[in-house]
């Protein structure tokens, strides 16, 4: 690690009638190495924290992934007492559930930020901005409840009769309990709104004002200066945005496994119930009585992990990329 | 056109709108049910027992943020200040990428975690096992707040206090900490909100308790976990308190977001 000095020290030791500036270390006190040496330590347990984490999931599904190898993750059955395992079943609900509430989400989330930054008055943007944070703070076991007693049996009654009648097969074939792939993917969806509409804000509002004033002054009405100035510029961003909220609906626990029906399938009917990577971890966890089983699950946390690690990292990079355009570009 | 999309993002915000009021209201309707003096005082009575209360829950939601805090607080707003203070190397970039990735991790990740490391060599569950799964939670969160607030004070401050004589070391702890205080301790409560608001990492490190926990190494009960089992039971009262207890844990985090959104406005402008 080179030794750093922040920029304000270097600006003391350039200043003038100072005595001449030495190399950096000799002029640190013991108390300020201590120090920086504290501060440096805490933070390298970040890395450390998600590189333990990374490699005790990996050890603890080493039995199953011993037994069965990398065929764990392709395969169907699940079965605790034969100790027969596979993934397959959970990681089908875990996707269908996260592209369901990403179809909703998607559209929506784009939809009201736009809304919030290119349409509205700032003092309301206020207001809006802090809706969608206590939204996103409400506790997932909350959005589980009203799940379970709201959004369940209202879809069961008003919306899948519809569904069933039209697009009906294969994709919605009733009656179904209203526990299904169907109402967690729209469960998951508000949940994973916030995270889409905050990302979205942000990337809108990094876009340089004159870009849309240029649009503007062109001659474009003022939807055509939003697509162009600040859609445009903004898709890796908004890219980027749907990716995070990719990675909350995959990592989704409570709420889902309140919603889901809990029963491992492989089915295209959403209005079946189904299960998913995380409701299996936190369903079967305590109840599992053989290591076998444990390490299956671990298996499945581990699988959790890699796919919302590197979403993640997709995401970052994207964000960090419009962010530099936007500054080539001129920012505000 | 031009008419026809702003239409629709407008309808897009009721749209989303619809679910969140509905939430709000059914929370606060079907909570003040049981929402009564019993509920704080009393520990959960068995099916068909009138009365009683989650007063073990609440103790023990409190106990886990505590020991989580204790395992959070000191290691973030550290980290955090190394980011913000010595934030140029190449090594800090590691770190905000880390920690942006942590944040990102499923909580019941965490859990496994907290389980392989501590309920498994303790040979059993713990508040202490739950309190360090919310506490590696809090650790990347207190972090990313604290670099953002603390980068808020302005240079010149740091440079009156080094240009004093006062060692780079004491300049940031009482100087730049301090004017930075309640910046970070918004940080800090909001990350706690954040955590006591946790189900997934508990399910099996503090599992669940119906009687007081005899200290930090026994079984505890926490809110959610305690919302999370009445929801599931097949039982009207249960489920009745399930709404209550809901109700409270929604009035919490509602209260802390409010006040840490406006301490943190205030801070971004007097600081700027």
């Amino acid at each position: 690690m080179e030794s750093t000095q922040s920029t304000s020290a270097a600006a003391l030791q350039a200043g003038p009638g100072g005595p001449p500036p030495g190399p950096a270390h000799s002029r640190q006190g013991t108390g300020d190495r201590i120090f920086k040496l504290a501060l440096t330590a805490a933070a390298a347990l970040v890395p450390l924290l998600a590189a333990g984490m990374l490699l005790m999931l990996f050890t603890s599904s080493f039995a199953v992934l011993g037994k069965t190898g990398l065929f764990f993750f392709i395969r169907q059955e699940w079965d605790p007492v034969r100790e027969e395992f596979g993934a397959l079943a959970f990681a089908y609900g875990t996707l269908v559930t996260s592209a369901i509430a990403l179809l909703v989400a998607g559209p929506a989330g784009v939809g009201i930020a736009l809304a919030i930054t290119e349409f509205s008055p700032p003092k309301a943007r206020e207001w809006a901005a802090w809706m969608v944070e206590t939204l996103a703070a409400v506790p997932s076991v909350i959005f589980g409840l009203w799940g379970m007693f709201v959004m369940a049996p209202f879809l069961h009654t008003w919306v899948e009769p519809v569904l069933e009648k039209f697009p009906g097969r294969p994709f919605f074939v009733g009656p179904g309990t209203g526990l299904c792939l169907f109402t967690s993917g729209l469960v998951v969806a508000i949940m994973i709104l916030p995270t889409v509409m905050a990302v979205c804000r942000e990337v809108f509002n990094a876009v340089p004002i004159s870009l849309r004033e240029s649009a503007l002054a062109l001659g474009s009405t003022r939807w055509e200066a939003v697509r162009l100035a600040v859609l445009a510029p903004s898709m890796p961003g908004i890219i980027g945005a749907l990716i995070l909220g990719m990675g909350r609906a995959l990592g989704e626990t409570m709420a889902v496994t309140m919603v889901i029906g809990n029963r491992p399938e492989i089915s295209a009917n959403l209005l079946g119930a189904s299960d998913s990577l995380a409701s299996a971890i936190a369903n079967q966890f305590t109840e599992a009585t053989s290591d076998m089983h444990l390490s299956a699950l671990a298996a499945l946390g581990f699988l959790l992990f890699g796919i919302t690690m590197v979403l993640n990292i997709i995401a970052r990079l994207l964000v960090w990329a419009v962010a530099r355009r936007m500054q080539s570009v001129g920012g505000r | 056109m031009d008419v026809l999309m702003r239409a629709l993002c407008w309808t897009a915000m009721a749209l989303a709108l619809i679910p969140l009021l509905s939430l709000l209201y059914l929370v606060v309707s079907k909570g003040l049910h049981r929402f009564d003096l019993d509920f704080f005082i009393h520990l959960p009575r068995p099916v068909g027992v009138p009365g009683g209360g989650m007063a073990n829950a609440i103790v023990g939601t409190l106990t886990l943020v505590l020991i989580a805090s204790l395992v959070g607080m000191p290691i973030g707003v550290a980290a955090g200040l190394y980011l913000s203070e010595y934030g140029e190397s190449r090594f800090a970039g590691t770190v905000r990428f880390w920690a942006d990735v942590l944040s990102g991790v499923p909580s019941i990740v965490t859990g496994i975690f907290a389980y392989e490391i501590i309920v498994k060599p303790m040979h059993g569950f713990s508040a202490l096992a739950g309190g360090f799964a919310l506490g590696t939670m809090m650790v990347p969160i207190i972090a990313r707040i604290t670099e953002e607030v603390v980068r808020l004070v302005p240079t010149s401050l740091r440079e009156a206090a080094l240009a004093l004589g006062i060692p780079r070391w004491k300049s940031i702890l009482y100087v730049v900490l301090r004017t930075a205080i309640s910046g970070v301790a918004t940080g800090l409560l909001l990350a706690a909100t954040r955590v006591a608001s946790e189900t997934a990492p508990l399910l099996f490190t503090s599992f669940n308790n119906q009687y007081w926990a005899r200290g930090p190494l026994q079984p505890t009960a926490s809110m959610t976990v305690q919302i999370f089992t009445y929801a599931i039971s097949p039982y009207d009262d249960w489920r009745d308190m399930a709404w209550t207890g809901a109700l409270v844990l929604l009035l919490i985090v509602l209260l802390v977001s409010l006040a840490s959104r406006m301490t943190l406005t205030k801070n971004r402008a007097t600081n700027l």
